[in-house]
């Protein structure tokens, strides 16, 4: 838990004070999806790194090989991508023929590895860049056309590659350079899932129920090393309008899963939340904070679209459909600076999308 | 307006201090101790390289001796940058690896290895001194403010 020494010096009570639009807005913001759209697909692909974390076994597929035999690694993300795409369309008994459209994203600039991809795939394509809270609204997204009936199957994915996203970032890879122990590690991988309208035969998928469009939420970080501290107030935000809104507490979510705000994130969302009242307890988890294990110094953990991407896909996913997690809120956070945004002295503006997802076994009371 | 300005000023004023309590800090006697250890041990190398060259050509002059042996750890460091280990030692290391001139050498090859993707031209070229830039600018400028600093000196 934190330890700092004025516990009353960030009680939020007086944010709520602050005009529209920084302040906290009662504006509704609930989408509800009456119709229920259900994932039906799903996989996820990720490095080597990532597989010897404590979530490992769920990943339906590790890419050994950094380059994956491909020329570079921009060349190596895509084909990562593609696989993840191909694998979910392949789970969910489909056609890539079937599929109506692909909502996807990725960091690079120009979202270059998604375009690419779905020219390969050959399919309707919606680029969205959310940076590491791109599957959060991927999958708002494709909830909304799917329960408005504009679409009735429709993939959505993310991807991240260290070696592609350091060298847009940061530094060369090989450079040595020690980073802040308060930085985060990006994770390398894919994440899809096909997101299709609630019929006979898949009623006995997982069904988003929700889902919450982010507000940007900016609290004056502009290091950028420190991703942690500059998005867990967006999270808050989201989550505090979901616990608000919604009409579900806390408890009544078996799992409430952040993107990739690391340990030092997540702890920072916990008394932040603590400072609105709401105690966060053991039904809390960081996909950032779990996928790397403490050994593997990586931080604070893990961080980029596919972080919480491949652990949706694989972890939460799984759980949905075996039933021990009935419900479970996903709210991923991303942090959407540049680099020169960055070097010119701006902070970093961040939003965080949630998600609902329930059970098909979780019986209506 | 004004006031809602400096009503978030004064929240990420509060929030910015709040994270700064709670971000963990590097630890300033463990990482001067690496650094202090791994830029020894490079310099202790550096003069090994220099007496061997020296019992080997004892007539040659001290500032040849000095320039093969950068050349000599420069080449070492561009190889151990090549085969990935580089960037291990320097993780420990920090400015024990970074100030010597083989920080340097990694900082260019490193460069150069990574943008090599993108051509020879477009690539490794342009990108060549991506991090090492701001070295070689402040280097000549600075050094250009001595030179005249000098000259003047001299001519009073």
């Amino acid at each position: 838990m934190l330890k700092h020494s004025e516990p009353e010096s960030m009680t939020t009570g007086n944010v709520d004070e602050l005009p529209s639009p920084t302040g906290f807005s009662k504006r509704p913001r609930v989408m509800r999806f009456y119709n229920t759209p259900r994932i039906i697909g799903r996989m996820s692909v990720v490095g080597e790194k990532e597989s010897k974390g404590p979530v490992g076994k769920y990943f339906h597929k590790c890419e050994t090989d950094d380059k994956m035999g491909e020329k570079t690694f921009e060349r190596a993300e895509i084909r990562m991508f593609d696989t993840a795409v191909r694998g979910a369309v392949r789970d969910a008994r489909l056609k890539i023929d079937d599929i109506d459209i692909m909502i996807s994203g990725d960091l690079l600039n120009q979202m270059t590895t998604s375009s690419y991809a779905a020219r390969d795939i050959g399919v309707p394509h919606i680029g969205i860049y959310g940076a590491c809270s791109t599957m959060t609204e991927g999958l708002m997204m494709s909830a909304a056309l799917v329960d408005a009936g504009y679409f009735s199957n429709i993939v959505c994915a993310a991807s991240s590659h260290f070696a592609t996203a350091e060298r847009q970032f940061r530094y060369p890879l090989e450079y040595g350079c020690q980073r802040p122990p308060y930085a985060q590690w990006t994770v390398t991988g894919a994440g899809a899932s096909v997101v299709s309208k609630n019929t006979k035969e898949t009623e006995r998928f997982p069904k988003i129920v929700m889902a919450i469009p982010g507000l940007i939420t900016d609290y004056g970080i502009n290091d950028l090393n420190n991703m942690g501290a500059a998005m867990a107030p967006a999270a808050m935000d989201t989550m505090f309008t979901l616990l608000t809104q919604s009409g579900f507490n806390a408890d009544d979510f078996d799992m409430i899963v952040t993107g990739d705000l690391g340990k030092l994130g997540s702890d920072i969302l916990r008394q932040l939340m603590l400072d609105r009242g709401i105690k966060l307890g053991q039904n809390y988890i960081d996909c950032g904070n779990i996928i790397y294990d403490v050994e593997q110094k990586c931080y604070q953990g893990g961080s980029g679209c596919a972080c919480s991407a491949t652990i949706f896909n694989a972890f939460i996913m799984e759980k949905l459909l075996s039933g021990e997690y009935k419900r479970i809120a996903y709210l991923a956070t991303g942090a959407l600076m540049s680099t020169q945004s960055c070097y010119q002295g701006e902070t970093i503006p961040c939003i965080s999308h949630a998600v609902v997802v329930e059970s098909p076994f979780l019986e209506e009371k | 307006m004004a006031e809602s300005t400096n009503a978030v000023k004064a929240r990420n004023d509060r929030y910015n201090k709040f994270v700064e309590t709670v971000t963990p800090k590097t630890n300033m006697v463990k990482a001067m101790f690496h650094s202090f250890v791994v830029g020894g041990i490079t310099c202790m190398i550096g003069q090994g390289i220099g007496d061997i060259v020296k019992a080997i050509a004892p007539s040659m002059s001290a500032d040849m001796v000095s320039n093969i042996t950068s050349m000599v750890l420069v080449t070492v460091a561009i190889l151990l940058t090549g085969l990935g280990v580089f960037d291990v030692i320097a993780r420990q290391g920090g400015a024990g690896s970074f100030l010597p001139i083989t920080g340097f050498a990694n900082a260019m090859a490193s460069a150069s290895m990574e943008f090599k993707t993108e051509g020879l031209i477009f690539g490794t070229s342009v990108k060549l001194f991506s991090v090492v830039g701001p070295v070689v600018v402040n280097g000549i400028v600075w050094s250009s403010v001595a030179g005249l600093l000098n000259l003047w000196i001299m001519g009073m």
